[in-house]
């Protein structure tokens, strides 16, 4: 299916007329060459906010071995901080007339925000658990979801909250540097350094510091790295803090691009990070980021790449479907994931 | 108990303990002492209350009663890390080394509370010499050694820490025969370096013909304390574990 609908496809980019294009799907719009593009910048996009958000999960279930279902909703609570601060400053006239140190004021927020909530839940809701079978804080997690999603209703409304407007010289299409005559979003190639400058550091923070190294050392040896002298419960709490962080990072981005927001803002894109962990290989921060790409893209440019061309009616309603299928089939056919687990089962105790 | 002089101060000394799992009782009224530079070895079976007694000298199990003392301080409410920093390490029973870590990485995290980066330099030195076979595997992950390189590298990393008691758990468990004999004669070389030993072995032979003093413990009582020549002459010491 996959094979039939990329060759119809190629045959329609070659030439329109060609009796392949037209032979599946008469109908099918052609994809023209910026369109095209667009959509991997908008699948690109997707994909590193998944990427940063699935790090969150990646790293608890590398430190404690359960997948953290409440990460989603630390995402919500980052987007929903940097709404009220920009809203605020929005309603005090400073958003436009001081946009930059307003924005920064805004990620600063919203990451203190997401940080504290992650550490919270994990002082409140986890830490009692330590040592119960893995499902428990499992179950507590998707408990601590529906928690957080209801307070978010309760405080602000089930409705959508808008943002503010952002200024005219960030959202223009520029021209990238590199690739003369390919225009983006000036948001768009924000949300693409600021996720690989995030990535960048915290791999540094990981590989190559000392207390990166107590983290990766707990995630494999609790007792043992208890013995080299590492206070644990720290080192536990510091992964619940950059997950959350990172969320927070992934939230902001979110907010500027599609600057709305509702209580359930974390759910889709929770279980899509999630998606991208397995898919990259959960515990393995690297995959996680990687799985989110392919996520994205895949869902962006699969419905009208595959979908269309093999004569579906609607497609692009499916791209959460074209998500949740790479989910399955990477599940089938390398349930470890595309880069492998980092830590093997055998090794946790 | 036989000290080596009376006006020695213990380095490290367990009085009392009374150890829980639950309602069971695994340590009974344990007493030992352990004076600088001696090498000391602990001798059981299997449920004998060995590995508790070690997890009790470095905080990872709380006694129910009794005090364990580093130095002439009572250390019993003080966490691993405190103890780790004044002086008390253990090599775990099967290495437990950080398997997806580097070699290198491995030995740098057993001076994870120091901070002193000259001596940390300059002792990473002293294993490299010690262990040249380590020092060519240095970027290699830890899982991909060798039994025996992994046993070296264990070894190492409790000596980054700059032990002044080094805790040793079954260290010839799991390793071929003959890598045996040469890990006796490391512990020895590192006894030798001005480090005491306290070491929990099933292979009692072997542990007593390099140890000084020795315990047996059974059912979590210490039924024996002596001299290691004179454990190994005991005729009940040697029915049941020397092998007649």
């Amino acid at each position: 299916m996959l094979v039939i609908g990329l060759l119809a496809f190629v045959a329609q980019q070659i030439n329109p007329t060609n009796p392949f294009a037209s032979w599946v799907n008469p109908d099918a719009n052609r994809l023209t060459g910026p369109a095209l593009r667009d959509l991997i910048i908008s699948g690109l996009n997707l994909g590193v906010m998944y990427g940063l958000i699935a790090l969150g999960y990646s790293m608890v279930y590398g430190v404690l071995g359960f997948i953290n279902f409440a990460h989603g909703e630390v995402f919500m609570v980052a987007v929903m901080s940097s709404w009220i601060t920009s809203e605020k400053l929005f309603e005090a006239g400073l958003w436009e007339d001081f946009f930059i140190p307003s924005l920064l004021l805004t990620v600063m927020i919203a990451i203190v925000v997401s940080t504290t909530t992650a550490v919270v839940m994990e002082r409140i809701a986890y830490r009692p658990l330590r040592g119960s079978p893995r499902l428990i804080p499992l179950i507590t997690s998707i408990g601590v979801s529906f928690f957080l999603q209801n307070v978010a209703i309760g405080l602000f409304g089930p409705g959508a909250k808008r943002y503010p407007q952002l200024p005219e010289w960030l959202t223009a299409r520029r021209t990238l540097l590199w690739i003369p005559g390919v225009e983006v979003e000036g948001t768009k190639i924000l949300v693409l350094v600021v996720a690989g400058v995030s990535m960048a550091m915290l791999w540094y923070y990981v590989e190559r510091t000392k207390t990166g190294k107590a983290m990766r050392a707990v995630a494999e040896d609790k007792e043992i790295a208890a013995l080299m002298g590492i206070d644990v419960d720290k080192t536990i709490v510091r992964t619940f803090a950059i997950g959350g962080a990172m969320a927070g990072v992934a939230g902001i981005l979110w907010g500027l691009l599609f600057r709305s927001v509702v209580a359930t803002t974390g759910f889709l894109p929770g279980i899509k990070a999630f998606t991208a962990a397995v898919v990259g290989g959960v515990g393995n921060l690297g995959g996680s980021m990687a799985g989110g790409v392919s996520l994205g893209t895949a869902e962006s440019l699969g419905p009208l790449l595959l979908l269309e061309p093999m004569g579906v009616k609607g497609p692009t309603q499916l791209k959460d479907a074209v998500a949740f299928v790479l989910l399955i089939a990477v599940l089938l056919f390398k349930p470890s994931g595309l880069f492998g687990e980092r830590l093997s089962a055998e090794d946790r105790t | 108990m036989n000290p080596p002089a009376s006006d020695v101060v213990p380095l490290l000394e367990l009085r009392g303990i009374n150890t829980h799992y639950g309602p069971v009782h695994i340590l009974k009224d344990i007493e030992l002492a352990i004076y600088p530079g001696e090498l000391v070895c602990l001798l059981g079976g299997n449920a004998s209350g060995k590995s508790t007694t070690l997890k009790t000298l470095l905080g990872m199990v709380k006694p129910t009663t009794g005090q364990v003392v580093l130095d002439g301080e009572d250390v019993t409410a003080k966490p691993t890390s405190y103890r780790v920093q004044r002086g008390v390490t253990m090599v775990p029973e099967n290495r437990r080394l950080f398997k997806r870590l580097s070699v290198k990485e491995n030995l740098e995290l057993g001076a994870y509370l120091r901070n002193d980066r000259d001596g940390i330099a300059r002792d990473l030195e002293r294993i490299y010499e010690m262990f040249p076979r380590v020092s060519e595997r240095l970027s290699q992950r830890a899982g991909t050694l060798s039994g025996g390189e992994q046993q070296m590298v264990a070894m190492g990393r409790a000596l980054m820490a700059q032990p002044r008691v080094l805790l040793m758990d079954e260290p010839s468990m799991g390793l071929a025969p003959a890598l045996v004999q040469t890990n006796f004669e490391l512990i020895q070389q590192i006894h030798e370096s001005g480090v005491a030993i306290f070491m929990v072995e099933q292979n009692a032979n072997m542990a007593l013909s390099i140890a000084d003093r020795g315990w047996v413990l059974q059912t979590g009582r210490v039924v024996l304390d002596d001299t290691a020549a004179a454990l190994m002459s005991n005729p009940e010491l040697r029915a049941s574990y020397l092998g007649g």
